[in-house]
């Protein structure tokens, strides 16, 4: 079995960017953390021949779920904290307009987007995480990219597309 | 197990791929701390230059367990690490703060004796007795094969005095540079004759 560093080093990154595209710049860092602690904790009990990705985005996802229903449990005041306009944010950031986007999809649609884009997982295992079909995960993901194409690519990028 | 293509990925979500390094820095810090107050950093390790080469630290709960030389493979040193103890193996630099500078300050003439917990599971029986006989050999001095033997309880297994010298897993903070051939000769050493050399020397100023 490998040290745990090298899943640190080459999985970090996939899952920051799942935990941003699915929670957002207030969630997604500490998301990580719990995801990364509970999989050092599980790590040596993990099969040699385990899906690494899978294994980490199925820790996520619960993780992701205790995040949002911890979010929906705050008082609403909290939420309404203008906190984060001290920061400067830029549209071209990925918590500028692409969140934005992000945010605006169905939960469902955000989630098969990040996991399938993102992550790289099949529909089928998609939809072993998150219940329902591998055709609604397939159909959610399709819906999700629709919109983000037409509301995050098309609009104001016409000209300067990376 | 990419379903998806790359490119595709990063046409439409570009500004999610770039990860800034202090980002990427602070949540493994924060993992590191995170997992040795939870008692999951089974393994902590960090490298340090040092005046014989950047050597890879790396210690357990109980104390430092491995330094690795450069030509010994860094990599392969904690793949060991994560066979024979521990997969759960971080990069966590705070636990190895003590060892390093207590390092610095031997490269530096500032100090003669570690004062640290060292952790010898990586070695076993009479390779384990030899290795624990090693700090009491005083800084500047030397003994040789022979003598070691002897000192460990089997004056005739001086050959099995050299393979714990060559097999030690922590050089220099346990000294095996200090035993020598009888006749005065350096005799092999783990990060290479050279550096056996210049450790002596070194003690020797």
């Amino acid at each position: 079995m490998r040290p745990f560093e090298r899943v640190v080093v080459e999985y970090g990154p996939m899952v920051l960017r799942v935990c941003r595209a699915v929670l957002g710049p207030d969630e997604a860092e500490d998301a990580w953390s719990e995801t990364f602690l509970a999989a050092l904790r599980a790590y040596p009990e993990l099969a040699e021949d385990a899906n690494v990705e899978a294994w980490l985005v199925t820790i996520a996802h619960r993780k992701a779920i205790d995040a949002t229903r911890a979010t929906a449990r705050r008082p609403l005041v909290v939420e309404s904290l203008p906190d984060r306009a001290a920061r400067t944010r830029q549209p071209e950031d990925w918590d500028g307009d692409l969140w934005a986007a992000l945010a605006a999809l169905p939960t469902k649609q955000r989630i098969a987007v990040a996991y399938h884009y993102l992550a790289g997982l099949p529909y089928s295992e998609i939809a072993a995480l998150t219940g329902g079909s591998t055709d609604a995960a397939r159909r959610a993901a399709f819906d999700g990219i629709k919109t983000l194409r037409a509301t995050y690519l098309a609009p104001a990028r016409g000209g300067t597309d990376r | 197990m990419m379903v998806t293509n790359e490119s595709e990925a990063r046409h439409l979500f570009g500004p999610l791929f770039e990860i800034e390094e202090q980002t990427a820095e602070r949540l493994h810090a924060r993992l590191a701390s995170m997992a040795d107050r939870e008692g999951l950093l089974d393994v902590a390790y960090r490298t340090v230059d040092t005046p014989v080469g950047t050597l890879l630290l790396a210690a357990t709960e109980r104390g430092l367990v491995r330094v690795a030389y450069p030509n010994q493979d860094h990599d392969a040193a904690l793949a060991q690490l994560a066979e024979l103890v521990s997969a759960r193996v971080l990069h966590a630099p705070a636990r190895l703060d003590a060892v390093a500078r207590q390092l610095e300050e031997y490269f530096a003439h500032r100090r003669r004796v570690f004062d640290v917990p060292v952790d010898l599971r990586l070695s076993r029986g009479f390779r384990q007795a030899v290795l624990a006989h090693l700090p009491h050999i005083p800084y500047g001095a030397t003994e040789s094969y022979t003598q070691v033997a002897a000192a460990a309880g089997s004056p005739r297994a001086v050959r099995a005095v050299g393979t714990a010298c060559a097999t030690n897993p922590v050089p220099i903070v346990v000294p095996c540079h200090r035993v020598v051939r009888a006749d005065g000769s350096y005799g092999g050493y783990a990060g290479g004759a050279a550096v056996k050399q210049a450790l002596l020397t070194l003690e020797a100023a």
